[in-house]
């Protein structure tokens, strides 16, 4: 092509030459969900990691004369407990502000385990295929037959009931099968790719090529799984803590907190909603930018 | 088809076996089980004779096949809780989950196919934005927190069903929507980016190239094509939502499966709670089994095969 | 009036991210009963939203203008939903490039090929499949009985397209759009649907629009023959006149990319055309093929020129050149 005809072209295409950055910006900022999500997210994250700072009161601190005291926005709240009070005259707000740390921590963590179990399980099988696929693809059906709510509840059970590393790692040993799925097929469709043919021709090591080569270019599709499984393992914590077999009280778990509010949601709903509905937000905002960073991925975007 | 059928069977039946010893080796390695049976207070001796009773000094590999060997034979073994075979609990208790998961799949079908429809027709207008705000706020949703709002507000405040028990169909209408809700988010944007997908392909450009109505090209064209792979979904979700039904039992206390489990689970009873987790399992890998036969059948392309 | 299609400053635009896709810029075209009229064009230019258009078939946020829009005698831009999709399917159907998908897998060819007929005729399933039968076997599909039963995935491409084909035909339409009919298929069974749309066209009396990128294709069965170029019609001419006769330097460059047996020594350098179609987006200052053309001039950037007729041949002879115009005429 002549140098005439490629200044031609981009002065009849129209288009503005926009920095590669900016137009990333400009589709993330573009991406309401992601928007929404990464908001939402950031400010539970900031307010969980200030929590000892900016809490009201001790999450712990029980005050028999103050007990289930409305939220501020009901006749007889108070500011001085804006979320109300528990049926041990425990700050709701407080106790939320923490239980955040204990949502976010067993998510992120718990993911970490089960992709790390995922990813090398899906890897192998996609990149050896064969025998090590049947293998581990024999091990991925399996794993998702098991009934996870209810293995998991009978493993805390026996265990001895929860603290929250037991929940960590038993989510963690228990979620790992979309990981896997995602990473045996992005592997898949990669093993043939030049560059790694590249670097088997210039006599790389399998791990090598596996770790520096393949991994980060599967690592995109495996953070918008790390995102869904997140929200996954806080839901289960919650459903395991409301089931009285994850984290155990005082903590201040949301699930918890809505399993201790359940006898009192009669008369006084608020005690489940307000847990009820931070837990959702969480949930909902880390889904929304698992969402949107899958949106991100995909070769064209949404406009 | 049969040679596809039998081999899908064989593969059924082998992850079953490796389920029922994957439960069987979690279980037995997540603690001593002849402790949790003879409880905290008991001596030393006491928690040997029970080790004796129930067979646990044997080797895992002993007791395992001593295990599966009754079950073959139909024989779960005794409940420590119940003082009752596990077998009769299970048949006793069946037919209420099944009627829950049912329903909540018919449920779950009946709203989220139609409206994934009408997202993808309508997309990108407010109704295809409700439709996925929806389905987002579905997918956040705590499972047993949606049931205490349910029963918060149409059995406390409304009063128009029972908060709980089995006795009639009301008593089923509010467990069937808080476990089938689970499943509509999911088999909703299914349809939705089926139905997409469908609606731009060729043979749909086809069929309004021969002037139908839009109805007929939306009905039969592309509707037929866009929902086999929610037949496979629904089928999984049905034996995910079984094994969900222990939150939702234990909420609405309905006396089934889920719930059964969840006495035995808090009473250490573990000969039941092995056992439903491998019914559980067996469902899944059937309706699995099911979804693909279901698929073949609907798509004349893997039929032939 | 011997005319079916009478087409005037035919537009289709399209909101796209980057701006309005200006994909058709003002196309004249007409076609006449049982004539096959060949549209050729590179990929890009237009002429498959052109058919789109024609047919009904673009998206919703397409824009589709134009001053005459008329398939014998109806306005077919204010015609009713409901009319406009009895003529769609009863009075004019089409036949897509790809075969391997433009049948639905979930449905018989039987039920695919009479749901149509039945639609819009009224006859019954009996009839219909007796003419199913009939077009199948007439456009060379054996064993056309069994065909009925049989999926799509069952047959190959070329079997595809012969039962879109005999699906095309069976309302009795006037007119046929095939949008590139052959592209998909292998360079053997190519020529054997080429020659049987020809067949049929002219046994039926069926008038055709044949979509195409395939100057080599239009020289074996085009009755008239339109050159579109970056959304607009730059030469159009009898088939005959055409390649006798190119006029327009775009024109002249896609026939000298094809090599000519006998003529075109092997191993020669073929001729090919520099550089790339403009961007459709937005408005194209001059001449469209300016940039590309080895006898512009710097007024043909400046001046768009229009379709005019060329006075010194003896039928209908069209071009969008002034230069050509009036070197040839200098040349006399």
């Amino acid at each position: 092509m002549s140098e005439s005809t490629l200044s031609l072209n981009a002065a009849t295409s129209g288009l503005p030459v926009v920095p590669e950055w900016r137009r990333i910006m400009n589709r993330v900022v573009g991406h309401r969900g992601l928007l929404l999500g990464s908001s939402i997210l950031g400010v539970i994250v900031v307010l969980a990691l200030l929590a000892p700072w900016i809490a009201p009161h001790d999450p712990f601190a029980q005050n028999i004369s103050q007990r289930m005291i409305p939220p501020v926005w009901h006749d007889k709240g108070t500011w001085d407990h804006i979320f109300g009070t528990d049926k041990l005259g425990r700050d709701y707000l407080s106790r939320l502000l923490y239980g955040a740390r204990i949502s976010l921590s067993i998510g992120l963590l718990a993911a970490l385990i089960s992709g790390l179990i995922g990813t090398t399980l899906g890897v192998l099988a996609g990149y050896f295929g064969g025998r090590v696929d049947a293998v581990i693809s024999y091990i991925i059906t399996t794993r998702l037959a098991l009934p996870v709510l209810l293995v998991a509840l009978a493993m805390a059970s026996l265990v001895g009931g929860g603290s929250v590393e037991t929940v960590v790692v038993l989510l963690g040993l228990l979620l790992w099968d979309r990981f896997a799925v995602v990473a045996r097929s992005t592997t898949q469709q990669l093993r043939e790719a030049e560059f790694i043919a590249s670097a088997k021709v210039i006599g790389a090591s399998t791990s090598y090529i596996l770790i520096r080569e393949l991994l980060p270019n599967i690592l995109s599709a495996l953070i918008v799984v790390m995102t869904l499984e997140m929200a996954h393992a806080i839901l289960l914590e919650a459903t395991l803590s409301f089931l009285g077999l994850g984290v155990q009280a005082p903590m201040p778990s949301w699930g918890l907190m809505i399993s201790e509010g359940k006898s009192y949601m009669f008369f006084k709903p608020w005690v489940i909603a307000i847990p009820g509905i931070t837990l959702m937000l969480l949930v909902l905002a880390i889904n929304l930018v698992g969402d949107g960073l899958r949106d991100m991925n995909a070769p064209e975007g949404r406009n | 088809m049969l040679v596809f059928i039998f081999r899908r069977l064989l593969v059924a039946f082998s992850v079953a076996i490796t389920v029922s010893i994957v439960s069987f080796m979690l279980l037995h390695f997540s603690g001593d089980l002849a402790v949790s049976i003879a409880g905290p207070d008991s001596t030393a001796e006491q928690v040997e004779q029970i080790r004796i009773d129930f067979g646990l000094d044997k080797p895992v590999v002993f007791q395992y096949f001593d295990w599966v060997w009754s079950a073959l034979q139909g024989d779960f073994g005794r409940s420590y809780y119940f003082q009752d075979s596990v077998m009769s609990l299970i048949t006793e208790r069946m037919p209420v989950t099944l009627t829950l998961g049912a329903v909540s799949l018919a449920l779950a079908t009946v709203v989220a196919i139609p409206l994934g429809v009408i997202a993808a027709i309508k997309q990108d207008t407010w109704v295809d934005r409700l439709a996925l705000t929806i389905a987002c706020v579905g997918q956040a949703m705590p499972s047993f927190w949606f049931a205490l709002t349910l029963i918060v507000i149409f059995a406390v405040n409304l009063h128009w069903l029972p908060a709980g028990g089995s006795s009639t169909w009301q008593h089923f209408v509010l467990p069937a929507i808080a476990l089938g809700y689970y499943a509509t988010p999911a088999m909703m944007r299914l349809t939705r980016t089926g139905m997409l997908e469908v609606l731009g392909s060729d043979y749909i450009r086809t069929a309004r190239s021969k002037g139908l109505s839009e109805t007929s090209v939306i009905f039969k064209h592309a509707l037929r094509n866009a929902v086999i792979p929610v037949v496979a979904l629904a089928a999984v979700e049905l034996g995910f939502m079984l094994g969900g039904s222990i939150v939702i039992e234990s909420v609405f206390s309905l006396k089934g499966l889920g719930q059964l489990a969840w006495d035995a689970i808090s009473r250490n009873d573990y000969p039941v709670v092995q056992a439903v987790v491998l019914i559980i399992a067996v469902f899944y890998i059937v309706l699995t089994l099911l979804a693909d036969v279901l698929n073949a059948m609907l798509d004349p392309r893997l039929r032939v095969r | 009036m011997n005319r079916i299609l009478d087409i005037k400053n035919l537009q289709v635009s399209l909101p796209t991210a980057n701006g309005v896709l200006r994909a058709v810029r003002g196309i004249d075209l007409h076609v006449d009963k049982g004539e096959m009229l060949c549209i050729v064009g590179e990929s890009g230019c237009g002429k498959s939203m052109t058919s789109m258009a024609l047919m009904g078939l673009l998206p919703k946020r397409a824009e589709v203008t134009a001053e005459v829009l008329d398939f014998d005698g109806l306005d077919l831009l204010s015609l009713p939903k409901k009319e406009r999709n009895k003529i769609r399917g009863m009075r004019m159907s089409m036949i897509f490039q790809e075969p391997m998908t433009s049948l639905n897998p979930s449905y018989t060819l039987g039920n695919q090929l009479c749901e149509a007929i039945m639609r819009h005729k009224g006859v019954s399933s009996a009839e219909a499949k007796e003419r199913a039968v009939y077009l199948l076997t007439r456009a060379g599909v054996p064993m056309p009985e069994k065909r009925l039963d049989q999926y799509p995935h069952q047959l190959s491409g070329g079997l595809r397209q012969r039962v879109m084909i005999a699906m095309a035909l069976m309302c009795e339409p006037d007119l046929i759009i095939a949008d590139e009919p052959t592209t998909a298929l292998d360079v053997t069974i190519q020529a054997q649907i080429l020659r049987l749309i020809r067949e049929l066209q002219q046994e039926f009396g069926t008038a055709v629009i044949f979509i195409t990128h395939d100057l080599g294709v239009v020289a074996r069965i085009a009755d008239r023959v339109a050159v579109m170029y970056a959304g607009q019609v730059v030469e159009t001419a009898t088939a005959q006149e055409l390649y006798s006769n190119p006029m327009h330097p775009y024109t002249r460059g896609l026939l000298n990319c094809i090599p000519i047996p006998g003529k075109t020594a092997p191993g020669s350098h073929l001729e090919s055309i520099p550089g790339v179609v403009p961007s459709l987006i937005g408005e194209l200052k001059g001449c469209a093929f300016a940039n590309r053309c080895h006898v512009s001039t710097s007024e043909c950037s400046q001046r768009t020129p229009s379709l005019e007729l060329e006075p010194n041949s003896t039928s209908l002879h069209q071009v969008r050149c002034p230069i050509t115009a009036t070197t040839l005429q200098e040349a006399m």
